[in-house]
């Protein structure tokens, strides 16, 4: 049996809003606490704690978050450093950072100012999802209270670091999640993606160096510190270290956000947490482990994967934004992977080509295929298609429009051949009237 | 020292520098990149896709317009990274590209202008796959409307954005964009109006494919039937190099030559366009006015008519050349006329105060690509955008790369760029003079600062006062000096420079444009030789006998009493000499209409028949002899810039007085009509209608 997260070791205390959100009670639960503390230990130690603690980006691409931040450069010149978080989750599947921004604003806040200190940064922009209304109000009004009792603002929680943050509110593209496509849409730009390098650690915001991070990678940072890199580092396996917040949707009985440690089997969380898949574990037929993006895996594979970033990489998927959408036995899953290609055709910016006509190509043989309307030769060409978007494109939307649809044919590729050999087996067959007057 | 590096390309290693982009790598190591969206002259997009190499070890294949050799990281044994652009990899890639550029496209290439010289269908033969897997319905999209010259055929759009980026960044006005998104993705005018860029043309040349081909030329032939000769254009004094393509004689299009020191690659609409123009209106036949008619008569009737009256008394007699006349007719014209002691003679026909004083008083010294190395400007009466819309664009790109600080007196025209407007009339000129604040300390601090004066400031009453002004203050900041030349006349007229040049100014007690008018008007100029002089306004020849050289029927030949038809300058060999100062040859594209003949040839031939034939019988006789004449002629394709800018003083030049308080003005008028070719062209008629900002603030 395998030993599930305690509440004390949880850092996000208010995920399901059943406490106050607002900044009396986030204190009570240990926000904001020895802030200045932290600050006073100077940047390296902050840089050189969030490295120690191998906390792994939790957007989706999970590079080391210590590490990213000490590519900043060192020195501030003329230009202005900015951290900027990336509160624009539109993932499908994915709706962890919602709960944070609603519930828990002010760890949010003070992640902020203790990021931006450590990389020297006097602004902060978190640009919210354009869906998220309350979750946008929630946090303006969190941030009102954080400056209203001096914790940011000028001379930060009395730590001398004069510090602003500024919450921006996008317009609902999904590509604006896409660091640099984000900071196009800071900038008051249309939401298409740059070419890197330059990395925004070089030239970012308004061509300054940029930090960019997920909610829930900032979010965490001061419960880090505070509670010591070690004790994050206990959780998971290594490389996979700390908690993270697993959200379980699909066909469970009780759809849910979760914070686990790293590394818990998948069956694990499904069955403690949502109340297991509709039906049983065996009606499960597979899961889309980290957001739509990544390939999914069939039951056999369920049984026993861990969830962190290796164990899904070494089944060729990943894990995302650790975002499952459960589907059981009664999902149509051709059809399920045709919504999500036209979800990446929908929201391809149209910058490059590969992705501007492979995303609309890829969506028009999916539905061909729901029907089994299709050649079964053509499943090969839609995997060489998929194979000529992934890797091709200026940001990762090809990959991603790529993926669902390489895991697909990879586990499923048995049930589109079915679907086209029914579709033409209840088709009448057209015999030429030449033919049977020949007879 | 440059700093170099070591790549490995296609297992050639080569030293590079650390600057240069893998693609311009790989082509010094000759290996061949396609590409759509890569243009060396505009901002990198890095979004065709088309150029992607293989950096071995990493895991994905990269754009090589983007990636800088310095971004290559070396591999783990410490040599240098491997590029291959000649991989399974990479052939897939650009297979991949190719393919998907082509299932959304209509391959009508039968029916599209592009056919022959279009990117996408040479690198579909050279990149492609045989043959595409797609089999849905392709994507149509809505043609848009782009004003008189652009036509569009949306659906073969690839969206490489080379038009956006040209638009915005070379020409400075945001009038195409890439609306909407995914494959929705459409190039767009958002609101259908016409492009309002006096450069638009040139995106016709950028766009890979046939999307956006020339409106004017729709049709008309396909490439291969086309014969190519490089001249010079005359449609402002900038000189750009560009290529007539003829057919039967006939010249059926106009496009740039690339020239660094010039037009890079660039040419303006009215260069672009106004071919059509030469087959209108023109002169084919010698006329003699009878009674109140032109009547079309022989060479030798009208020459003898000619000749008479040039036998008259030299006082009487004034010759003027015009804005198109070519450097040839211009040192034969002048000859015959020394020759017959006639003294009135003019080059300027708008009056310009210049020719006095050493050569560099009415060049631009600095040169076009000198611009890129000043770090201040200050322009005096000058609409530059529509004067020389080049050294405009060449004033853009360095203000656009932050260096350049500008300031402007005179009315204040939408350059496409921002300046400090220092005020309307010459008074700002002296508050600057006085100033040690603002423009002035920026002046002052400059490394190589420069002024650039228009005609507007120069051809007014007081030119000559408001060009001492000036001097002044170039000597005050330093604008002269060893090694740098900051004073620019910038001029119009392509033929003014070579005319000013060979002394077409009138000989010492001769009457200048003012004396030799007055003199027509109270009839003590009785005869008047006018070279295609077409803005000068009719009635102010007077009673003068007027006998008019040029190829179109234009103002000076409905004012004419004799009619000599002369050719346009895509019919004859002929030396230009732009406002630089750099002399450029043109050469002949297609022969003379009808009965017309080489300018200088008339002239020749008119010598003869006053009895004082000149010394040339040939076009290399009369160069020799030009060359021999006046030396700055022998130096072809050469700006002279700062030579010798030490020994010039510009605080000496012009009158000193007080100018007037007149706001200054560029005296372009209208962009599209500015001489007798335009005049006669149908589409500089509806680019004046469509096109002019001016007139569209005017409604």
């Amino acid at each position: 049996m395998v030993e599930l997260l305690q509440d004390k070791d949880r850092i996000f205390t208010n995920l399901y809003g059943l406490e106050d959100w607002k900044l009396d009670a986030a204190m009570k639960r240990g926000a904001w606490l020895g802030t200045k503390e932290i600050l006073e230990q100077g940047r390296d130690w902050i840089i050189d704690n969030m490295k120690v603690s191998g906390l792994r980006g939790r957007g989706g691409a999970g590079f080391p978050t210590g590490l990213k931040w000490s590519f900043m450069p060192k020195e501030v010149t003329n230009r202005p450093h900015y951290l900027v978080v990336n509160a624009d989750e539109s993932e499908p599947g994915t709706c962890k950072d919602r709960e944070m921004l609603r519930h828990d604003p002010h760890l949010l806040i003070e992640g902020c100012l203790v990021a931006s200190f450590a990389m020297q940064a006097h602004a902060c922009y978190i640009y919210v999802r354009g869906e998220y209304i309350q979750e946008r109000n929630r946090l303006q009004a969190a941030i009102d209270q954080a400056y209203k009792a001096g914790l940011v603002g000028k001379n930060a929680c009395g730590s001398g670091w004069d510090f602003d943050i500024y919450m921006h509110h996008g317009a609902g593209a999904y590509i604006c999640g896409e660091e640099t496509a984000l900071l196009e849409s800071l900038e008051g730009k249309k939401g298409q993606p740059r070419l890197k390098p330059p990395f925004p650690a070089n030239a970012g915001l308004y061509g300054c160096p940029t930090t960019v991070n997920n909610v829930e990678s900032i979010a965490v940072g001061p419960t880090i510190l505070r509670r010591g890199a070690a004790w994050f580092k206990s959780f998971g396996r290594d490389n996979n270290a700390g908690t993270k917040v697993f959200c379980i949707s699909g066909h469970v009985n009780t759809p849910c956000n979760v914070e686990e440690a790293l590394s818990i089997p998948m069956k694990t969380l499904i069955e403690e947490y949502a109340g297991g898949v509709r039906g049983g574990w065996d009606n499960l037929k597979c899961v889309i482990p980290g957001g739509s993006s990544v390939p999914l895996l069939p039951r056999e594979i369920c049984d026993d994967i861990l969830m962190d970033f290796d164990a899904l990489s070494a089944v060729k998927s990943g894990l995302g934004t650790a975002g499952m959408i459960v589907m059981d036995k009664s999902t149509d899953v051709v059809a399920a992977i045709a919504r999500l290609s036209y979800f990446y055709k929908h929201e391809s910016c149209g910058q490059c080509t590969p992705c501007r006509e492979g995303t609309g190509w890829m969506w028009r043989v999916m539905e061909r295929m729901v029907a089994g309307e299709a050649e079964t030769s053509e499943i090969d060409m839609l995997l060489d298609v998929s194979k000529q978007v992934e890797g091709h494109t200026i940001c990762a939307l090809g990959d991603a429009a790529a993926w669902p649809i390489q895991g697909l044919i990879r586990h499923f590729r048995h049930e589109i051949e079915d679907r086209i050999n029914n579709y033409r087996a209840n088709k009448p067959v057209f015999v030429a009237a030449n033919t049977i007057a020949a007879e | 020292m440059t700093d170099l590096r070591k790549v490995n390309i296609d297992g050639h290693e080569i030293e590079v520098p650390a600057d240069y982009t893998l693609m311009q790598a790989c082509e010094q190591a000759g290996a061949e990149i396609p590409r759509f969206c890569y243009h060396e002259r505009l901002s990198i997009a890095g979004n065709c896709r088309m150029c992607l190499v293989e950096w071995v070890g990493a895991p994905k294949p990269q754009a090589s317009c983007a990636l800088q050799v310095k971004d290559l990281r070396p591999n783990r044994d410490g040599s240098c990274a491997n590029i291959r652009t000649d991989s399974e990899t990479v052939k897939k890639a650009r297979e991949g590209v190719m393919e998907f550029l082509l299932i959304n496209h209509p391959l009508d290439c039968p029916i599209c202008d592009q056919g022959g010289e279009c990117d996408l269908q040479d690198q579909a033969m050279g990149y492609g796959r045989v043959g595409s897997r797609y089999e849905h319905n392709k994507r149509a999209v809505d043609d848009k409307y782009m004003g008189p010259l652009v036509a569009t055929v949306m659906t073969r759009c690839i969206q490489c954005t080379r038009c956006v980026r040209f638009i915005t960044e070379v020409a400075g006005v945001s009038e195409i964009g890439l609306a909407s998104r995914g494959e929705d993705a459409e190039i767009t005018t958002y609101l259908e109006k016409s492009l309002t860029s006096e450069m638009s043309g040139n995106i016709i040349d950028l766009c890979p494919v046939g999307a956006l081909t020339s409106k004017p030329y729709a049709f008309n032939a396909r490439p291969w039937e086309l014969e190519a000769t490089e001249t010079i254009d005359v449609m402002d004094a900038v000189g750009s190099n560009i290529r007539v393509d003829s057919r039967d004689g006939r010249v059926l299009r106009i496009v740039p030559v690339v020239n660094d020191d010039i037009n890079e690659e660039w040419i303006s609409d009215k260069s672009r366009f106004i071919w059509d123009g030469l087959g209108r209106q023109r002169l084919d036949k010698p006329y003699v006015r009878k009674g109140s008619k032109l009547v079309a008569t022989s060479w030798d009737e009208a020459l003898a008519v000619v000749a008479k009256k040039l036998k008259g008394d030299p006082e009487g007699i004034a010759a003027i050349a015009g804005d198109l006349a070519c450097t040839e007719s211009m040192k034969a014209l002048m000859d015959l006329m020394d020759g017959l002691g006639v003294k009135n003679i003019d080059c300027r026909q708008d009056g310009a105060p210049l020719g006095s004083g050493p050569r560099q008083e009415y060049l631009m010294n600095t040169t076009i690509a000198g611009i890129e190395k000043a770090d201040a400007l200050l322009i005096v009466g000058s609409d530059v955008r529509h004067e020389a819309a080049l050294v405009n664009a060449r004033i853009r790109k360095t203000w656009i790369h932050g260096n350049l600080d500008i300031a402007m007196v005179g009315m204040p025209y939408d350059l496409t760029y921002t300046y400090d407007h220092l005020g309307n009339a010459v008074d700002a000129l002296e508050t600057l003079m006085k100033s040690t604040k603002g423009f002035a300390r920026k002046l002052k601090s400059a490394k190589n600062p420069m002024i650039l004066i228009g005609q507007g400031a120069l051809t007014r009453k007081d030119g000559a006062k408001i060009m001492r002004l000036c001097g002044k203050i170039a000597d005050k900041f330093g604008m002269v000096k060893e090694g740098w030349n900051g004073w620019n006349v910038l001029h119009t007229a392509a033929a003014r420079v070579a005319g000013l040049d060979m002394g077409f100014v009138p000989a010492k007690g001769g009457r200048d444009l003012a004396g030799i008018l007055t003199g027509a008007q109270d009839g003590s100029v009785k005869t008047i030789y006018n070279l295609g002089a077409d803005e000068i306004n009719e009635d102010l020849f007077g009673k003068a006998f007027v006998i008019y050289q040029g190829s179109h029927g234009d103002r000076g030949a409905h004012r004419a009493d004799v009619i000599l038809p002369g050719v346009a300058y895509t019919e004859k060999d002929a030396l230009w000499v732009n406002t630089e100062g750099r002399v450029q040859m043109g050469r002949a594209a297609v022969p003379p209409k009808g009965d017309a003949k080489t300018d200088w040839k008339i002239i020749r031939a008119l010598s003869e028949h006053c009895g004082r034939t000149l010394p040339y019988d040939d076009l290399e006789t009369l160069r020799v002899k030009l060359c021999a004449d006046h030396a700055s002629f022998a130096g072809i394709n050469h700006a002279p810039g700062a030579v010798a800018a030490e020994k010039f003083a510009p605080a000496k030049l012009g009158k000193t007085g007080k100018p007037l308080k007149a706001p200054l003005k560029s005296n372009m008028g209208d962009f599209y009509f500015s001489n007798p070719i335009a005049r006669a062209s149908q589409v500089m008629a509806q680019c004046s209608k469509e096109c002019s900002p001016l007139r569209e603030a005017a409604e």
